[in-house]
């Protein structure tokens, strides 16, 4: 072979090595890593892993967004509006567009209780938002 | 009347951007000068007109004319001026107009500015950049027209513009960010124009690297203000999120990057040319995904833009049609772009692959990140929807960039072609000092030592010797050029530095405080000394006085903007070159408390100035003097005879 034959077979070894090895890693990342979306409904029917990230979605349940009594811990209900409602727990400042009756998207760990710990909760810059995960929910319930 | 010749403003830019492009493109194709220079012309006037129509839709802004639906939904009277006139890039239809213009801008620049380069290169680059402008155009007319009218109905009052966009930030974020973005169209067009004449040289890359680096300029820019803005707004103290939206920004970064540094060793060399085209290609492709992405509402993202499906769909054919026709335009023309280049050891082009490389692989597993959900839903389906969230981009992301922090620590003592071992061995030693340093500081410091932290630091530290000492040893023989590169790594390695020490030392704390209570952050006692009720023109809120150390105070505020029922928190901070200090108010609770979060984050100003510095780095670059001596017109190549 003549040496910059060799050169090249090398340098396209060295990338192919290097491609599959990251394909590699990434898709295992990808697996590690991806948090499943869950409504009201799969949530109360015992379809979700319990103790693994995840996130899960619905409106605020007017009437129940509870303080505690020190700190800024705080309890709410997630509702599909039609049956099934779950609560949340959340440590810190709520996001300034959470509101009751709004849409809302929670991340965090459901436990062994049914209550979800929620490391993050979400809303919108806009207050028209609905979480695009939640839109088929919407049509099903306001026809 | 204002907002109908507004309209016919933008279509008269349509005209002369298909003149633009006809006269370009067949001006090239026959070699033809008088052809080319009416498309020169009209570049000119495609400026002008948008420009008017642009100056028209601010007009409508001022004047709160509520009858052009666009305003109505995005302004109110009691919006001061400049929130009006940065209302008009607030939403979809208003933002893609300056998109447009900045298009023209950058079209003219290089009609005018670019008369030394031939004439058939000179053709294809305002044609290509042309037939973009059509494309654009005719999206903004038919799809999202900014002028449409609001009739018989016309509102008394505007919806006001969202209050998260009523800042600083809304006015210049968005236009730096639009013209680092079509800047890579710049690029992409000059990618185009090689492949159509066939020839690429040494020269070309000179012709093309200053376009090059004001784009990636602007668009650096445009990503720290965003991430500078999302820090102080939305009341958290994040600053970078991984949400797709800034994916959408980041990519095109990277491919910009790895095309900054490709094109050195195609000017210097002559290697990777096809390559070096390929990113051209790349990462405009990325910047017109990432508009369909961001603009089509595909994505779940907190930044995203109305959702219209119709829109995402000509968004959607513009990007396939541009990276369809580019990608097929490559595979016949490429194999015609020769490299031969020999080089060998730790040389300076092995250093730029392996850049290229890891910059590429970085790339590609954010797209994928981002991607994913998305080809689930359309591949999978069903009920089950899911996201990629953050641990998955640090994961990966940030063990590449500590990759390319050696490799990059090295480039400044290595060589074309060949780099003697006794200086890579020289450089080696230093790592050994710096890593010292880094697990020694943490350590005096009694923090506690985070060894992911370190090695960063460590590697850091590391950067700025190799550059400085390199700097020092040429400094007879100084170019711009060299400056340029230096300064541009040290500013990564201050950012390496400020990600690294905020992310892995930041303490966080919440409370409830009564007036007179204070909580200790850090070593830091905060006192609440007093809520006072607050007003202004548009918006009422509560303003806390928290007093800290030596007689300072912070005024964190909760507002309400009665408009849209809208809260938003804004936060205080205390910026430090060494800590930030970050105070969110989220007002009364039960039994006179009220709610706070204290934040104390060392270093976090690192990550925004070291961007900067890199930035203004490319400025430096660019003034290099064989850059300059090209810009003078050279009648011989544009007419020969």
């Amino acid at each position: 072979m003549k040496p910059h034959r060799r050169r090249r077979l090398s340098i396209v070894l060295f990338l192919f090595i290097g491609g599959l090895t990251t394909v590699l890693i990434t898709i295992f990342a990808l697996a590690n890593y991806i948090n499943h979306f869950y409504l009201p409904d799969q949530v109360v029917s015992g379809d979700v892993p319990i103790e693994r990230t995840i996130r899960a979605g619905g409106f605020v349940k007017t009437g129940s967004v509870v303080r505690d009594s020190t700190g800024l811990g705080v309890t709410f209900d997630i509702t599909d509006r039609v049956s099934s409602t779950f609560s949340v727990r959340f440590e810190g400042i709520l996001p300034s567009l959470f509101r009751e009756d709004k849409g809302t998207v929670v991340v965090g760990r459901l436990n062994a209780d049914g209550v979800f710990d929620a490391t993050r909760v979400l809303a919108k810059h806009d207050e028209n938002y609905e979480p695009p995960e939640l839109k088929g929910m919407v049509e099903q319930v306001d026809p | 009347m204002i907002p109908e010749l507004g309209h016919f403003s933008a279509f008269l830019g349509l005209m002369s951007a298909i003149g633009i492009a006809l006269f370009g493109f067949f001006g090239a194709a026959q070699n033809r000068a008088s052809w080319v220079d009416m498309s020169i012309r009209l570049t000119k006037v495609q400026v002008a007109v948008l420009g008017l129509s642009f100056l028209l839709l601010i007009l409508a802004f001022l004047d709160d004319d509520f009858s052009v639906l666009y305003v109505a939904n995005n302004s109110n009277t009691a919006l001061p001026w400049y929130y009006k006139v940065a209302g008009v890039w607030g939403a979809h239809e208003g933002s893609f107009l300056l998109w447009t213009l900045v298009t023209a801008v950058w079209t003219v620049l290089v009609a005018t500015r670019a008369r030394h380069i031939p004439l058939k290169l000179h053709g294809y680059v305002l044609g290509t950049l042309g037939v973009l402008s059509v494309m654009f155009l005719a999206f903004l007319l038919f799809s999202s027209n900014p002028f449409e009218r609001l009739v018989p109905n016309v509102p008394i009052q505007g919806a006001d513009l969202n209050p998260v966009l009523q800042d600083i930030g809304q006015i210049i974020h968005p236009p730096m960010l639009y013209i680092g973005y079509v800047g890579f169209g710049v690029t992409f067009a000059f990618g185009i124009a090689a492949l159509a004449t066939g020839k690429i040289d040494s020269a070309w890359a000179r012709w093309v690297r200053p376009w090059v680096n004001v784009a990636w300029l602007f668009l650096t820019i445009g990503i720290v203000l965003g991430s500078w803005w999302a820090y102080y707004e939305l009341g958290w103290g994040g600053w970078w999120f991984w949400d797709p939206v800034e994916n959408a920004s980041f990519m095109p970064w990277l491919a910009g990057t790895a095309l900054i540094h490709s094109l050195s060793a195609t000017e210097k060399r002559g290697a990777f040319k096809n390559w070096t085209i390929l990113l051209t290609l790349l990462t405009f492709t990325l910047v017109l995904m990432g508009a369909f992405l961001v603009r089509s509402g595909v994505l779940s993202s907190v930044h995203a833009f109305a959702v219209d499906p119709q829109r995402g769909l000509i968004l959607l054919t513009i990007f396939v049609l541009v990276a369809g026709s580019s990608l097929v335009l490559y595979a016949f023309r490429a194999h015609t772009l020769n490299t031969q280049v020999q080089y060998w050891g730790v040389s300076r082009e092995l250093l730029l692959l392996i850049n290229n490389a890891l910059l590429v692989v970085a790339l590609f597993t954010i797209l994928l990140g981002t991607l994913y959900p998305l080809g689930h839903e359309w591949f999978v389906g069903g009920d089950d929807r899911l996201s990629v969230g953050e641990p998955y981009f640090n994961a990966m992301f940030v063990p590449i960039m500590l990759l390319l922090s050696f490799a990059l620590a090295i480039a400044p003592i290595s060589r074309w072609k060949h780099t003697p071992m006794k200086l890579v061995v020289n450089a080696l030693i230093f790592l050994g000092g710096s890593a010292v340093v880094a697990l020694l500081l943490p350590w005096i410091l009694a923090d506690g030592v985070h060894l992911g932290a370190s090695c960063a630091v460590a590697l850091a530290i590391w950067i700025i010797i190799t550059h400085a000492i390199a700097c020092y040893r040429q400094r007879n023989a100084l170019t711009l050029g060299f400056i340029g590169m230096s300064v541009a790594h040290v500013g990564f390695a201050i950012a390496v530095i400020g990600v690294a020490v905020t992310s892995v030392y930041t303490e966080s704390k919440d409370a409830r405080l009564k007036i007179g209570q204070s909580i200790e952050v850090s070593g830091t006692q905060y006192e609440l000394v007093n809520v006072q009720m607050t007003e202004s023109q548009n918006f009422i809120g509560e303003r806390a006085q928290f007093d800290f150390g030596d007689q300072r105070s912070l005024f964190p505020e909760r507002r309400l903007y009665p408009i849209r029922d809208h809260i938003t928190y804004e936060a205080a901070i205390a910026p430090g070159i060494f800590k930030d200090r970050y105070i969110t108010f989220a007002g009364p609770m039960e039994n006179d408390t009220w709610g706070v979060e204290i934040q104390d984050k060392p270093f976090q100003r690192w990550i925004w100035f070291g961007a900067v510095v890199a930035g203004l780095a490319a400025l430096i670059a660019m003034l290099d003097k064989r850059y300059r001596r090209l810009s003078h017109r050279d009648l011989e190549t544009k007419y020969p005879e």
